[in-house]
């Protein structure tokens, strides 16, 4: 029984790593700008075509893997820049359709350069080879994402709770107009959160793409969807609330996805039932059912409206 | 007292409808059948339809609903479940012994059949997620078409649904043709017949926004808690419009089904609700003649005239340089772009035909003075 | 406070606590048929907030509203506020079962308000913001409005609605968009939308916010005209203290959430502990 379940298990847990650190570009973004970025999917998934063009182009792996991800903050940056910020003062609807036209977008502009092809990821030695751990067989790069999502969040929290930039993002967070009107610079703070969002986006990427091999323009929209509802399910605006939610989803998900196999196995059902169908949809049904139930999530705090 | 509106911007509208109407079947006539503007003008009503019950939605009621290519795949399928001819299921349904249903209803009953099953979801899926605000809305409902999607491809119903294999052979718009003992062509009706069915369909979504209901939606969308105030049941109009949004966005559906001759889950994206949320804001949110407008623009462009930066051009002996597979795609993006970022009121704004009619009356009546 | 068949409007012990924060305490108030009764207060009093636990807006978390002596808001506190609870009286409605009805429900009643921050619909005209309020008492369903089968309810609501803009002076900006007009109509715009809602009690909040003294002058007269016309009681919350002691028949003062005084506006005038509290801090 344990055997059978351990492989999903375990993959479980290295996908929601991979949620996380997109998940927490969405937490961020959402907790200073009230905004679904649409696209953050989709930088994910760029990130994961600039690797695979640049380890084409013949350079190095140990030079390849930080201008993957400089460049991915390059563009997530600009996009901030180009598409939200002249609409910084129109209705949060504007902003949310020009984060879709941008998620549009950018799906469209590597169906151009890729010509709609599968592009096969570079393989990265030492994360790509295979460990035995216990029965199971897996890549070291499922080992490796839990420790290095921990790390990673570990250094982020340091970052807002000890930092001046860190500080400014809680206050912003928090009020808006106030903390601009009490002399933070809107702008660079919200910069700086797009800027650790794609990179996080970009780690991400490295390791996802590591586990399932191959890039097309729309890889990045299930997982960038998925890493949203994890965000929501952990609280909108909690970092440890996103990577909580991000790990939960992960393995739920990959346990509904082997749940035949289980259940075939373990004698509860004589023929596969095509459970498999549902992994992802158990996701967006877990969202409603936050969303109905708790709406401000795991960890999220309370926020009342006016009249 | 100046409280009776000028009929004749109303009038002019009626009459232009009413050309285009002729004029489609005119062109049909006498073009050739495979010419790419029938194309474009049957993937366009389908579209418009769309849009315009997105815009009820998003518009008119200000319900940011992303579920609307759920909806329409509930619609698709339920059109092509009840429309394939028996003789066909076997091979259709090769998988599931030729499926469970061996009946057949009318068109138009299939039609209504697949609005009314895609308002049954919304109601359902409502129940839960209307009471939700704006952005969380937005989620739900996606995570919900998602799910749709899910079921519809699940195995398990494949008797119904065909599981993820596709469904086809069900009657689409060349059927509507009418032909001869030989087979031939005597009247073109492809392209009528979708026109007729989405101008019937967005006439009555009008018919409801300038009615007292139409109203209570606005009210709804400039300010809840004024409208709640006014007496207007909250709850009750958001329904409404969720599941009158849903039936014609099924409806929809089903002409899409006629347009495509085949139905696969897997292609109700929420790619596909973006596109028509996109044709939505290029119209200008909150207007009909927008929406239907920009439907038309936007199939257009994609389909036929921006087809040419697909290819490679020559001019005398220099090649252009980017044109190749996807460019088209890529402009289109870009310009999109453009009127999300800088023109935020799209082509229309919130304004219809008819009142721009009006005010080019008013103001020639002024020069005239 | 006596039995009297004759209020309209009656809060019994109404308490208001937001977290940890009590906004009204234990306020308790009538409003007598045809009367114009007032409720006045320093900013951040809870005025507002009284007004939104009668119109259904919030659930007072302990007291009883009674609209025509028919208890329309009743609760106590329950879940986590029984031990939060910080306001007087917690134990009085224990055996009551709780009444809450949504804003919508309140306005068929027969109680209609008017906001403090006006809030107009803004795409529509002016004449269409005054036939909303018309909407709450149709005979239409959908269908029957989307077929044009409800002609003649329509045509009167028309005509209604054209009337209040005439009775509040806005007959020539009908066709104008609402939030285009200046300020002192919008005011009027909203009691005349208020107005098409059919009201027997109508609630004002700050009707007078924002206007020179001409205008709060007529606006005083307005008030105790579409009073008699349509035989309303009027309830208001109103700082300008000259409107105030016009035409009110009674004040009700509050300060932080608790009744200090009440009577007619010779009384409140003379009364020490209002003066302390408000009209020696903030001259009017």
């Amino acid at each position: 029984m344990w055997d059978t379940i351990f492989p999903y298990l375990l993959s479980g847990i290295s996908v929601g790593g991979q949620y996380a650190l997109i998940a927490i570009g969405y937490t961020m973004v959402y907790g200073i700008l009230r905004l679904i970025n649409f696209a953050h999917g989709d930088v994910f998934m760029v990130a994961g075509i600039i690797m695979v063009y640049i380890a084409a182009s013949g350079l190095p792996l140990w030079l390849c893997i930080p201008l993957v991800l400089l460049i991915t903050v390059a563009v997530g940056f600009l996009i901030e820049r180009a598409a939200y910020r002249p609409l910084r003062s129109a209705p949060r609807m504007s902003v949310m359709i020009s984060a879709i036209g941008v998620s549009y977008m950018l799906q469209n502009l590597v169906l151009y350069i890729t010509g709609g092809l599968n592009k096969q990821y570079p393989t990265i030695p030492g994360i790509s080879d295979t460990v035995a751990i216990g029965a199971a067989k897996t890549k070291v790069v499922t080992v490796i994402t839990p420790f290095l999502v921990i790390i990673l969040v570990v250094a982020l929290v340091m970052l807002i709770n000890k930092t001046k930039i860190g500080m400014a993002m809680r206050a912003v967070s928090k009020d808006f107009e106030t903390s601009q009107l009490m002399g933070i610079k809107i702008n660079n703070v919200i910069s700086m959160t797009f800027i650790i969002g794609s990179f996080l986006a970009g780690v991400g990427s490295i390791l996802f793409f590591t586990n399932y091999p191959t890039v097309i323009q729309t890889s990045g929209a299930m997982p960038g969807l998925k890493a949203f509802v994890a965000a929501v399910f952990g609280g909108i605006g909690s970092i440890p609330g996103a990577v909580i939610g991000a790990f939960i989803i992960g393995i739920m998900e990959n346990i509904i996805k082997g749940l035949d196999v289980i259940l075939f196995k373990a004698g509860v059902i004589s023929a596969p039932l095509g459970l498999a169908t549902f992994s992802d949809a158990f996701s967006f049904a877990l969202l409603i059912i936050i969303l109905v139930v708790k709406p401000t999530g795991l960890f999220g705090e309370k926020v009342t409206d006016k009249v | 007292m100046n409280q009776k509106k000028s009929k004749t911007p109303m009038i002019i509208t009626l009459v232009l409808v009413a050309a285009i109407y002729v004029a489609v079947f005119i062109a049909e006539q006498t073009l050739p059948a495979n010419s790419m503007l029938f194309t474009v003008l049957k993937k366009g009503a389908t579209y418009a339809l769309v849009a315009v019950s997105m815009n009820l939605l998003n518009g008119f009621t200000g319900i940011f609903s992303l579920g609307q290519a759920g909806f329409m795949l509930v619609g698709a399928y339920m059109y092509g479940i009840f429309t394939i001819p028996i003789a066909q299921r076997a091979s259709v349904y090769q998988y599931f012994d030729g499926g469970m249903i061996q009946f057949t209803v009318p068109v138009i009953v299939a039609m209504i059949l697949a609005g009314l099953a895609a308002a049954f979801f919304a109601f359902l899926i409502g129940l839960p997620v209307l009471r939700l605000k704006s952005d969380y809305l937005a989620i739900a409902t996606l995570g919900f078409a998602e799910i749709i999607r899910a079921i519809f491809q699940w195995n398990g119903l494949g008797p119904i649904t065909n599981g993820s294999n596709m469904l086809r052979s069900f009657p689409s718009f060349n059927d509507f043709n009418i032909r001869d003992g030989q087979g031939n062509v005597t009247v073109y009706l492809s392209t009528l017949i979708p026109f007729l069915m989405a101008g019937v369909c967005i006439l009555l979504i009008v018919l409801l926004i300038n009615s007292s209901y139409g109203r209570a939606l606005k009210a709804i969308r400039d300010d809840e808690v004024a409208a709640e105030a006014m007496g207007i049941n909250l709850a009750h109009h958001k329904r409404l419009a969720f599941c009158v949004s849903s039936f014609f966005a099924g409806v929809g559906g089903a002409m899409l089904a006629m347009y495509q001759t085949t139905v696969q889950a897997k292609s109700f994206t929420s790619a596909m609700t973006y596109e028509i949320l996109l044709i939505v804001v290029i119209g200008g949110i909150g207007s009909v003649t927008g929406s239907v407008l920009s439907s038309f623009l936007f199939v257009a462009c994609s389909e036929w005239w921006l087809r040419f930066l697909d290819e490679k051009q020559m001019i005398g002996t220099f090649e252009v340089p980017l044109l190749r597979n996807g460019f088209r795609l890529v402009v289109f993006s870009v310009i999109i772009m453009i009127v999300v970022l800088f023109f935020r009121r799209g082509i229309m704004g919130d304004k219809e035909l008819p009142d721009l009619l009006s005010r080019r009356m008013k103001s020639e009546g002024r020069r005239k003075k | 406070m006596s039995e009297n068949r004759n209020n309209v409007l009656k809060l019994e012990n109404i308490t208001m606590q937001f977290g940890g924060v009590v906004a009204i305490n234990n306020l308790s108030l009538e409003v007598n048929q045809g009367e114009i009764v007032a409720l006045i207060g320093p900013n951040g009093a809870g005025k507002t907030t009284a007004f939104n636990c009668i119109t259904g807006v919030y659930e007072p978390t302990n007291g009883i509203v009674y609209f025509h002596g028919e208890p329309i808001v009743v609760n106590h506190p329950q879940g986590k506020m029984v031990k939060q609870y910080a306001g007087i009286n917690g134990d009085l409605y224990r055996e009551k079962k709780p009444v809450a009805h949504t804003p919508d429900r309140i306005t068929h009643m027969g109680i209609a308000r008017t906001f403090q921050n006006i809030r107009l619909f803004k795409s529509q005209t002016a004449f269409e913001n005054v036939l909303i309020g018309t909407h709450l008492r149709r005979n239409s369903n959908m269908f029957t409005a989307t077929f044009r089968l409800n002609a003649k309810e329509e045509k009167a609501n028309r005509e209604k609605a054209w009337n209040l803009l005439e009775i509040v002076g806005l007959a020539e900006e009908g066709k104008e968009l609402a939030t285009s007009l200046p300020y002192g109509k919008q005011r009027r715009l909203e009691i005349a939308r208020a107005l098409a809602t059919e009201p027997t009690l109508l609630l004002l909040d700050e009707p007078a916010a924002g206007m020179n003294p001409q205008e709060t002058d007529e606006l005083g007269s307005f008030i105790v005209d579409i009073k008699n016309r349509f035989n309303l009681t009027v309830f208001m919350i109103e700082h300008h203290m000259n409107l105030v002691m016009d035409i009110s028949d009674r004040i009700y003062v509050l300060d932080f959430g608790r009744q200090i005084a009440e009577g007619t506006p010779e009384e409140i005038q003379k009364n020490p502990v209002v003066i302390a509290a408000y009209l020696g801090v903030e001259e009017e």
